[in-house]
């Protein structure tokens, strides 16, 4: 059951976020160089490293999805990579907006960070329809936990290839080169990180709660009405639900 | 890079918040939308139980 402690885990989350907006706007002091516009970092840092993080638990969970050949498996990897998606997205604006304060341009090519992290999600964003374009549930389960690995390998490796890369344009927020942060700082970066972190569990658990529901509801469906009564699935890039039989 | 003024900074920070509150938001009016056809889908479930009953009433 996903929503059992759910409403426990959403007050803690919004508790984190708004201690974590307090702490930003007026603990963490305004950074020297860059000034109040930095505050946008510890938003959009944390949103970055949870949506590859997010991408790679998809990874992960598609590798479970595999070995036990349990659909309740690919469900969890769909909605992990589903909302990375979303936190994608966010990440990608709230960075734009930052290098339009910051260099005065919403975007810049030859940046490796930006362009490889709009390479993920250019490349996440093909796994909706790869699932959509497959009509039998098994195969499109399989193909889709295929991808979830390939791609969920793909972002380390990525992303250790720009930190070795040589340009380092883009501001570093955790390394030992250049950009780490002082005191106060750290700890509401810290802060940010664990408040997005809640925010994207407290989300997965939500959508999990609600397509378990949903399965629940057209299993019983089908106990109470019949095979027979029961309308062909609508194709979709969803996991079918009906497919999930006693999904937990 | 220079420091930018808060009167120049303060509004790419506030939409930069702004956007991710709104995509939050966002997320929970689809699922918000989810949850009603769950509710509507919980009600047809309800007639159906309630008119097998009535029809084993019947018999």
């Amino acid at each position: 059951m996903y929503g059992r402690r759910l409403p426990a885990l959403a007050l803690a989350t919004f508790a984190t976020l708004t201690l974590t907006l307090v702490a930003v706007f007026f603990w963490a002091p305004n950074d020297a160089t860059e000034g109040f516009l930095q505050k946008i970092f510890y938003i959009h840092v944390p949103l970055a490293i949870i949506t590859l993080g997010g991408f790679v638990a998809g990874g992960v969970m598609a590798v479970m999805h595999l070995r036990t050949r349990d659909a309740r498996w690919d469900m969890r990897s769909y909605v992990a990579i589903h909302i990375s998606l979303v936190f994608g997205v966010a990440v990608l604006i709230t960075g734009s907006i930052w290098a339009k304060g910051a260099w005065g341009h919403w975007w810049v090519w030859d940046e490796p960070t930006l362009v490889s992290f709009l390479l993920i999600m250019l490349l996440y964003a093909t796994y909706q329809p790869l699932r959509f374009a497959i009509e039998d549930p098994e195969r499109q389960a399989r193909s889709a936990s295929v991808f979830a690995i390939v791609a969920g390998v793909f972002v380390p490796i990525n992303f250790a290839i720009v930190r070795l890369s040589t340009a380092y344009v883009h501001p570093r927020t955790l390394s030992n080169i250049s950009g780490n942060l002082p005191g106060r700082m750290q700890v509401v970066f810290y802060l940010a990180l664990v408040s997005v972190a809640m925010l994207w569990i407290t989300l997965w658990r939500y959508e999990m709660t609600s397509k378990h529901a949903s399965a629940q509801l057209r299993a019983l469906k089908r106990l109470l009405g019949g095979d027979e009564d029961e309308a062909p699935a609508r194709r979709s890039a969803a996991p079918s639900v009906t497919h999930l039989g006693g999904v937990r | 890079m220079a420091e930018l003024p808060l009167h120049t900074a303060g509004p790419y920070v506030a939409a930069a918040y702004i956007v991710f509150v709104a995509l939050i938001l966002l997320y929970v009016a689809i699922m918000a939308g989810k949850l009603s056809r769950i509710e509507r889908e919980l009600g047809e479930l309800t007639e159906l139980a309630q008119r097998t009953r009535e029809g084993q009433d019947t018999l």
